[in-house]
């Protein structure tokens, strides 16, 4: 039962509008500070578009993706029409005002702050606010994601919640109490700066509360594409999920450990003790696992449809999978840039190791890596294999979807292994400018170069995938059939534990206590921990 | 529901959850806190209870005697965007009258004839600062200092304000259309120096620097030049004098020259 579709079209279009503005000006960024271009003059344009982009691909984008998908998941995995949808279009209308809100100031150049914050500088009110618009708006799908399931476990007393909707709400209670986070540091910390009615702000206390949101954040953005992977590539290349205990254990583990991992993004801030870096530094090696039995449980899923459709041999297998299939290509592209980038969040995570990367340009390939590679990857998939369902017309193109999906991979290759390696060099991130007549940094030119022509190919790929979602929306109608999710090879009959959420979110409210009450306690109760704001823009 | 009955502590799920859970926490804290100060010898925990609060970041007093004071005298004033508060309603004309005395040098509508800085029009913020700065110490002038010594809190505000308020007057800059210097537009960004522009007018103000444009070249090279040899260290965080002191002599007369070849700039007047 799909019946929402134009409510969950709203939120794909309006996510991938905003994601190819937003590819615009991240190719723009690479461009104009890479040897290819001369210096801009003024370093302001540059942060206004990074500030731009940032806002756009971390807020606004993903949170769509997971709105949109998760009112489908609901009405599909569930079979009952969602409750609630003039709620959903309110939460929809308010990201869409928030977004709006906050896009006038940045392009005003009054609150070029990074969609970090990052206090000392504040910007204009009304950027903050419009953020808090897209955060209040996404409270809104959490809550009705909650109210969908416990009507549907009314009705169904005692059956195992379906795992496209079991995840689904273990990602949309994630989000709930991640956000917090960001949501104390601004409503306690920056908005009252901001207003004016203080001058000076605790950016230690700040930059704390932002680790609280800003790592799950990244698990947020990972949900729809682990839901993806458990839910709709099994089904797609004509398998099953190898085991529904080990997929829900994954994201019960996500639930758990995701959060209160933060202050990994703090290892060089010196207000917060050793101790709690090491904490979270040991927390952060444990999210490793859920994502180490995805890799497990979906290359088996792999294979078992692989052996079905006749492949023979330890290998040979991989020769017989449907390679034609779009869903397998972004899969497989999917896969590779999540170890890559698995690989170099291990480093990041490691208090040591982490000092030789630390604010370099590493850090910004290694998110680009993970998110724009093996999240976004993913996103596409879940638009290419949800479109005819929603649209009610084929989808032809699977050559230009295949192009699309190469371009993107290759593009993100191209761009991310230059980036990481300048990081290594040591060149720092967050800079406008790069002087490389200079000898200490002529070395890094052709990298950056390089990094500059993938940014270019991603912004094709980008575009195409626009153009492909445009063209199936005009072609001829056709019945796509019943939409369904992938089934599990051994399909649930009793999941204790593994059907409610009660344990898991007092474990992961517990582990936030244990592991930020201290730190937060701390900078709170002090009362010499305050610095005079910078005014983004401000009159002199 | 019938699974909500997990959150009994007899629950063996339950049981096992928590306890894994609270296992890696107290490993953890037993690693991040006891075995890891030990772990570094620089430290020098003095015990078990001195270990953990190091760990936790707790503010440690690790010496008794009062911390040592700078010698000379640092600049007191907190600049804000919000400082100066709006000027009291008289306080434009007890700054007339009050800067009667600037005049000789400053010149009588706050535009010097003398090399010494035209005031009119300049930010109120900068004017208070200075004259605080002055009157504090953390500035020396053989002929601003006896002035500012006998300034009240209040004649320092008025007199900010009366500067303020003046217009800025074009005058006669005939080299007003040489282009900018790199060292204004881009900085120096390889040694660590921003664009002069980007604070004093040309890019963008920001609050607490004084816009430049107009002002006579021998001053602002005077300046520089007393930033870099530590003469002159008012400037919040050094912020000055890390600039002044990597610039090079040509591009201090290269900022100063052009600076002084600009008409004032009439966005921004307060």
């Amino acid at each position: 039962m799909l019946n929402s579709r134009r409510l969950v079209l709203a939120h794909f279009w309006l996510a991938f509008t905003v994601f190819g503005l937003a590819l615009v000006l991240g190719a723009w960024q690479m461009f104009i500070r890479s040897p290819l271009h001369t210096w801009i003059s003024n370093p302001e344009w540059y942060y206004r578009s990074l500030t731009a982009h940032g806002t756009v691909m971390g807020y606004v984008f993903p949170t769509l993706v997971a709105m949109g998908f998760g009112y489908a998941i609901s009405e599909v995995s569930l079979n009952q029409p969602l409750i609630g949808r003039k709620w959903a279009w309110a939460g929809f209308w308010l990201i869409v005002v928030g977004a709006v809100m906050a896009m006038i100031p940045v392009a005003l150049g009054r609150a070029s702050v990074l969609y970090t914050f990052y206090p000392p500088l504040i910007g204009s009110p009304f950027y903050y606010l419009g953020v808090v618009l897209v955060v209040v708006g996404s409270w809104i799908w959490v809550a009705l994601m909650s109210v969908n399931l416990h009507a549907w476990k009314k009705a169904n007393p005692g059956a195992p919640v379906p795992l496209p909707m079991f995840a689904n709400v273990a990602g949309s209670y994630l989000w709930g109490w991640t956000a917090v986070g960001a949501a104390l540091e601004l409503l306690l910390q920056i908005l009252p700066v901001a207003f004016g009615l203080k001058s000076t702000i605790d950016a230690g206390l700040s930059r704390v509360f932002f680790s609280w949101t800003l790592h799950a954040i990244v698990y947020f953005w990972l949900m729809p594409t682990y839901i993806a992977y458990y839910t709709i590539v099994p089904r797609a290349i004509g398998g099953k999920v190898y085991s529904d205990t080990m997929a829900r254990i994954s994201f019960i583990l996500f639930l758990v450990v995701a959060m209160p991992i933060g202050m990994h993004h703090t290892f060089a801030d010196p207000q917060v003790g050793a101790g709690f870096k090491f904490i979270h530094s040991a927390f952060t090696a444990l999210v490793a696992l859920p994502t180490l039995l995805t890799v497990f449980t979906i290359c088996a899923s792999v294979e078992i449809a692989a052996r079905m459709r006749g492949g023979r041999g330890p290998l040979g297998w991989i020769r017989a999978l449907p390679w034609s299939n779009p869903i397998m290509l972004a899969v497989a592209f999917s896969f590779v840039m999540l170890g890559f980038g698995g690989a170099g969040g291990l480093i990041n995570m490691s208090y040591q190791l982490d000092t030789t990367i630390h604010n370099t340009q590493w850090i910004t390939g290694h998110f680009h890596l993970i998110f724009g590679g093996a999240i976004v990857i993913m996103y596409f998939a879940i638009a290419y294999d949800l479109w005819p369902h929603l649209t009610g017309r084929a989808m032809r193109d699977l050559g230009l979807m295949r192009l699309q999906l190469w371009l993107w991979f290759v593009g993100m290759i191209v761009t991310t292994f230059p980036w990481h390696w300048v990081g290594i060099l040591g060149m720092p991130r967050r800079m406008a400018y790069y002087d490389y007549t200079d000898p200490a940094v002529a070395p890094q030119a052709v990298s950056v170069m390089l990094s500059a022509i993938g940014g270019f190919i991603l912004l094709a790929s980008g575009l195409l995938f626009i153009v492909i979602l445009l063209r199936a929306q005009r072609a001829p109608r056709e019945e796509a059939g019943l939409y369904r999710f992938s089934a599990a090879l051994h399909p649930p009959v009793a999941v204790p534990a593994l059907n409610s959420y009660a344990l898991w979110i007092a474990l992961m409210v517990g582990l936030t206590v244990t592991n930020y009450g201290f730190p937060i306690a701390q900078l709170a109760l002090r009362s010499d921990t305050s610095v005079p704001a910078v005014y983004v823009g401000a009159n002199p | 529901m019938s699974d909500d009955n997990v959150l009994s502590p007899r629950d063996p799920w339950f049981r096992r959850a928590v306890g894994i859970t609270a296992g890696i926490f107290v490993l953890t804290a037993l690693g991040g806190f006891i075995v890891l100060p030990y772990a570094q010898p620089e430290l020098k925990v003095s015990g078990l209870w001195d270990a953990i609060c190091s760990a936790a970041g707790v503010v440690r007093t690790s010496s008794a005697q009062a911390p040592v004071q700078p010698d000379p005298k640092l600049t007191k004033v907190v600049i804000t965007s919000a400082l100066p508060a709006t000027p009291a309603p008289d306080a434009i004309g007890r700054g007339a009258t009050l800067a009667q005395q600037c005049a000789i040098c400053h010149g009588p509508t706050g535009v010097s004839r003398a090399d010494s800085p035209n005031l009119a029009g300049q930010y109120a913020a900068s004017i208070y600062k200075q004259l605080a700065d002055f009157k504090n110490g953390a500035r020396v002038n053989a002929i601003m200092s006896p002035f500012a010594a006998n300034l009240s809190e209040r004649d320092m505000q008025d007199l900010a304000a009366y500067y303020a308020y003046l217009p800025r007057l074009p005058g006669y800059h005939p080299q007003q259309s040489q282009p900018a210097p790199k060292i204004v537009i881009n900085g120096a960004p390889m040694r660590g120096v921003a664009p002069c522009g980007s604070c004093h007018g040309a890019l963008d103000n920001k609050t607490g620097s004084p816009w430049l444009e107009g002002q006579p070249a021998a001053y602002v090279k005077a300046q520089l030049q007393a930033f870099a040899s530590g003469e002159r260290r008012n400037d919040i965080s050094q912020q000055m004098r890390n600039i002044a002191r990597r610039m090079t002599p040509e591009e201090i007369d290269q900022a100063a020259e052009w600076y002084a070849s600009q008409p004032p700039t009439l966005i921004h007047t307060n």
